[in-house]
C-alpha cells in the first residue's frame, strides 16, 4: 500500500477505465466473496452503453391531475432505461427476500412494529409532547410547524439569526414534501445535498425518483452528462467509481465551510428525544458533526416511544428497502456539541389531519423503505418521476392524494392491484385495499374523469356483491380468450401496452372448489 | 393559536380511538452461533468492513501498513500515539487531512457487525467521517449477541451522540455498483483487542 492508495486525489489525471486505488476494497471483502450490502447490486446491472437520452417525469401544470400514463409511455419508450430500472429494482426486491427469510422472526417483527407504529400513532399527542420535554432537558431548541411553508420560515429564521448562508444536508423526503430546497435558493440560502444520489437530482435539477435511491431511474452515462455539465468532470469518463469519488471531491469543501448542517428523521424517541438518521453514506453524521449549527426536521408520524422499540425497527428497515442486515450508519443524535447549537423542526404538514382519515391513516406507520416500490410492476416500468408527486409507487398512491386530492386523483390507478406492495411493507400497512378505497373516494368526489368513473361505477357494484363477482370474474376471463387482441390491448388499459395479459385459467378457483370440494362434503 | 397548539389539537381531534396496547418486545434467540467474535466477524466482513488480529510483537500488526502510509494518524486510543492531538482540536473542521483515525469502540453487535461509538470515544466526532481510513479497537468480552440487546444499553439514553458503524462508508446509487468512501471513510478495520487495565 502506498500514500497514493490512501489518497486518491493524488491520483487525477488517470482517468477511463480504472481510476479506483490498487487497493479499493470496495467489491470484494477481505475473504474475496463478493460484496452486496448497502444499496449494492447482486450482480453487475450495467446499461448497455449506447446513449439512450434519458426519460423525464410527469408535466406538471399546477392543479392538474397528473397524467401518469403520459410520463409512462415516455419511460417504456426508452427501452434500456427501462430495462436498466426494471432489473436494479427487482434485484433490490430480491435481496429483501433472502433478508426477510434469514429472519426466523421476521413476520413477528413486522407484526410488533406495526402494533407499536399503531399505538403511538394512537397517542400521537402524548408521545410528541414527550419528546419535546425531554429534547429541550437535553439542551435542544424545539420548533412545530403546520405546514411545509412553516417549516421553510421557521428554518431561514434560524439561519439569519446566525448569519448561515450555506447549508450542507443528508437525503429528507420531508425537505422534498417542503420545496425546502426552492425556497432557500429564493432567500439566498445556498443548500447543497450530500448524499451521491441526491447530489445527482439536485444538480440535474430533478426531483428524487425513489425514497432510498434518488437517481435509480439515471444509467452512469446520465451521471456522466450531468457531472460534466456542473461539476466539469470528463464527458465520456462514466466509470462509476470516478463518478462518486469527483461527487466526494467536490461536495468535501462545502461540508467543511457550510455554516449549517441538517438531517432529516428516520425515528424520534419519546423517551430520550433522540433522532435517529439511517444512511450509508455516512453523509447525515457529516451534516450532523461538522458545521457549528445543526437543525433536524422531523415528520412527527416518526416518533416511537422508547429506544428498546428502536431494535424492531432498525432490524426491518435496511433488509426490507436493500436486502441489507443493517444501514452502514445508525445515529442517534440527542443533544448539541459542546459550543454548538442544535434545533429540531417537528413538521405536521397534512399529518394530524390524515390521522382523522378513517380508510387511510395506517399510512402514517410508513417507515419509507421502498419496499413496496421496488416490487410494483407499474413503478419498476414507468419510474418514480412519472407519478409527478413527491412520493410515488404504491405508497405514493395513498399519501399523495392526502395533499391534493385533484392533482393526484389519477395515481390511485396505476396499479394492477396485486398486492405484492402489502405483503413486503415492513409495518403492514394494507396499501392496495387503500388504493381501492381512494379510488372510491375520487369517483365519488367527481375527481376522476367520466370514462374511469363508469369503470369504477361498474366495478363497485360488482365487488359490493359475491355472486356478481364471481360471475364477472368468470366472464372477464373468458372474455380473455375470446376478444380480439384491440379489444385487450387498448389505450384504456394502459398496462396491458407493453405486457401480455396472463392466460385465464380454464375454470376459477371458486367454480373449482364448487364443483370438487363442496360436491365431496355432500352440499 | 401557535403552530404547537394547532397540530395537538387536531391530533387530539383526530387520533383513532380504540385500545391500541404498546407490544412488549422480546430479546429474541440470537440468530448467532455461540462464538460471538467469529461471527462479529464474518458479519463485519460482509458489510464491507475488515477484521484484524493483534499481532505477538506488534499488536498493530494487522494494521500496521495502512499506518505507515499514512501521514496524518488521530488517536483516540491510548494503545497508540499518533501525531494529530484530538484533545486539542477546537473546530471539526481541523481533523479533515487526518488519513487513518483510531478508536475503541463501547460494544460490538455479532448479528450485524456493527460496532457503537459514543462522543466520548470519538473526542471529535467528525474525525470518523472526514479521515480517509479508520481503525476500530474492540475488546472481544464487548460483543452483545443481536440489535434487540444492543438497544437495552445505556449508552442511547445518556450519549449526547452514539453511532452504529457497520463497515465503511458506502453508495451504490449509481447502477447499484458498491463503491467505499462515499462521504465518509474509506475502509474500516476492527482490531479484536481487549482493553488495557
Amino acid at each position: 500500500m502506498s500514500v497514493e492508495d490512501l489518497n486518491p486525489r493524488e491520483r487525477e489525471g488517470v482517468i477511463h477505465p480504472e481510476v479506483r486505488a490498487r487497493s479499493d476494497e470496495s467489491e470484494r471483502s477481505q475473504d474475496g466473496g463478493r460484496l452486496q450490502h448497502a444499496e449494492a447490486a447482486s450482480k453487475p446491472i450495467r446499461a448497455p452503453k449506447v446513449r439512450e437520452p434519458q426519460p423525464r417525469g410527469a408535466k406538471t401544470r399546477g392543479d392538474r391531475p397528473i397524467n401518469q400514463a403520459e410520463a409512462a409511455e415516455r419511460f417504456l419508450a426508452a427501452p434500456l432505461h427501462q430495462a436498466a430500472h426494471d432489473e436494479r429494482l427487482w434485484d433490490l426486491r430480491k435481496k429483501r427476500d433472502a433478508s426477510a427469510h434469514g429472519i426466523p422472526e421476521w413476520e413477528e417483527l413486522r407484526e410488533l412494529a406495526s402494533q407499536i407504529k399503531t399505538h403511538t400513532l394512537s397517542h400521537l399527542d402524548r408521545y410528541l409532547e414527550q419528546f419535546e420535554a425531554a429534547a429541550k432537558a437535553n439542551g435542544v431548541h424545539v420548533h412545530w410547524a403546520k405546514d411545509g411553508a412553516d417549516h421553510n420560515r421557521i428554518v431561514l429564521e434560524i439561519l439569519r439569526s446566525h448569519g448561515a448562508k450555506t447549508l450542507v444536508k443528508s437525503k429528507s423526503m420531508l425537505t422534498e414534501e417542503c420545496g425546502f430546497r426552492h425556497h432557500m435558493a429564493a432567500n439566498g440560502i445556498e443548500v447543497i445535498e450530500t448524499d451521491l444520489g441526491e447530489r445527482i437530482q439536485q444538480l440535474d435539477n430533478e426531483e428524487p425518483s425513489h425514497v432510498v435511491a434518488p437517481a435509480v431511474h439515471k444509467t452512469r452515462m446520465d451521471v456522466a452528462e450531468v457531472f460534466a455539465k456542473t461539476l466539469g468532470t470528463d464527458p465520456d469518463n462514466d466509470d462509476a467509481h470516478y463518478l462518486a469519488e469527483s461527487q466526494r471531491e467536490t461536495t468535501r469543501p462545502y461540508i467543511l465551510k457550510a455554516d449549517a448542517g441538517m438531517t432529516g428523521c428516520n425515528f424520534a424517541i419519546a423517551e430520550t428525544g433522540s433522532v435517529v438518521t439511517c444512511t450509508n453514506e455516512g453523509n447525515a453524521d457529516l451534516s450532523g458533526n461538522v458545521p457549528p449549527l445543526q437543525i433536524h426536521s422531523i415528520g412527527i408520524e416518526k416518533i416511537i416511544p422508547k429506544v428498546e422499540h428502536l431494535g424492531v425497527f432498525i432490524r426491518l428497515l435496511s433488509r426490507s428497502a436493500l436486502g441489507s442486515p443493517i444501514t452502514q450508519y445508525t445515529s442517534h443524535f440527542r443533544a448539541p456539541r459542546k459550543g454548538t447549537e442544535m434545533h429540531m423542526v417537528l413538521v405536521d404538514n397534512g399529518r394530524s389531519e390524515r390521522l382523522g382519515m378513517e380508510e387511510f391513516w395506517t399510512s402514517l406507520k410508513c417507515i419509507r423503505c421502498g419496499a413496496c416500490m421496488n416490487t410494483c410492476p407499474v413503478y419498476r416500468r414507468s419510474g418514480g418521476l412519472s407519478y409527478g408527486a413527491t412520493y410515488s409507487g404504491p405508497i405514493g398512491l395513498i399519501i399523495d392524494p392526502t395533499f391534493n386530492k385533484r392533482k393526484y386523483s389519477t395515481l390511485p390507478f396505476s396499479s394492477t392491484m396485486n398486492g405484492s406492495c402489502t405483503n413486503v411493507c415492513p409495518v403492514k400497512i394494507n396499501i392496495h385495499e387503500q388504493i381501492f378505497a381512494w379510488r372510491k373516494v375520487l369517483v365519488e368526489e367527481h375527481q376522476i374523469p367520466a370514462l374511469k368513473q363508469g369503470m369504477m361505477k361498474a366495478a363497485g357494484a360488482v365487488l359490493s356483491r359475491p355472486a356478481a363477482y364471481r360471475a364477472a370474474i368468470g366472464a372477464a376471463d373468458s372474455a380473455l380468450k375470446v376478444l380480439p387482441r384491440f379489444a385487450v390491448y387498448n389505450p384504456l388499459n394502459t398496462w396491458g401496452k407493453k405486457r401480455e395479459m396472463p392466460e385465464a385459467p380454464r375454470q376459477t378457483f371458486h367454480a373449482w372448489y364448487k364443483q370438487n370440494r363442496m360436491k365431496d362434503t355432500g352440499r | 393559536m401557535s403552530a404547537r397548539d394547532a397540530i395537538l389539537t387536531g391530533i387530539r381531534r383526530n387520533r383513532p380511538t380504540g385500545d391500541f396496547p404498546l407490544p412488549e418486545v422480546p430479546l429474541f434467540t440470537p440468530l448467532v452461533g455461540d462464538d460471538l467474535v467469529a461471527e462479529f466477524g464474518e458479519r463485519l466482513k460482509r458489510m464491507g468492513g475488515r477484521v484484524a488480529e493483534p499481532g505477538t510483537d506488534d499488536v498493530f500488526a494487522g494494521v500496521r501498513e495502512r499506518l505507515d502510509a499514512a501521514t496524518v494518524i488521530a488517536s483516540a486510543v491510548p494503545e497508540l500515539t499518533g501525531n494529530r492531538d484530538l484533545r486539542s482540536v477546537r473546530y471539526p473542521q481541523e481533523v479533515e487531512d487526518v488519513d487513518v483515525a483510531l478508536v475503541r469502540a463501547v460494544f460490538g453487535i455479532a448479528e450485524t457487525g456493527s460496532v457503537l461509538f459514543t462522543e466520548g470515544q470519538l473526542i471529535v466526532n467528525a474525525v470518523a467521517y472526514l479521515a480517509q481510513h479508520l481503525v476500530v479497537l474492540l475488546d472481544p468480552a464487548d460483543i452483545v449477541p443481536n440489535v434487540q440487546a444492543a438497544y437495552r444499553r445505556p449508552e442511547f439514553g445518556r450519549s449526547a451522540y452514539a453511532v452504529l458503524h457497520t463497515g465503511p462508508s458506502a453508495t451504490a446509487d449509481i447502477e447499484g455498483v458498491l463503491i467505499h468512501g462515499a462521504q465518509g471513510v474509506r475502509s474500516l478495520t476492527v482490531l479484536m483487542l481487549p482493553r488495557s487495565a
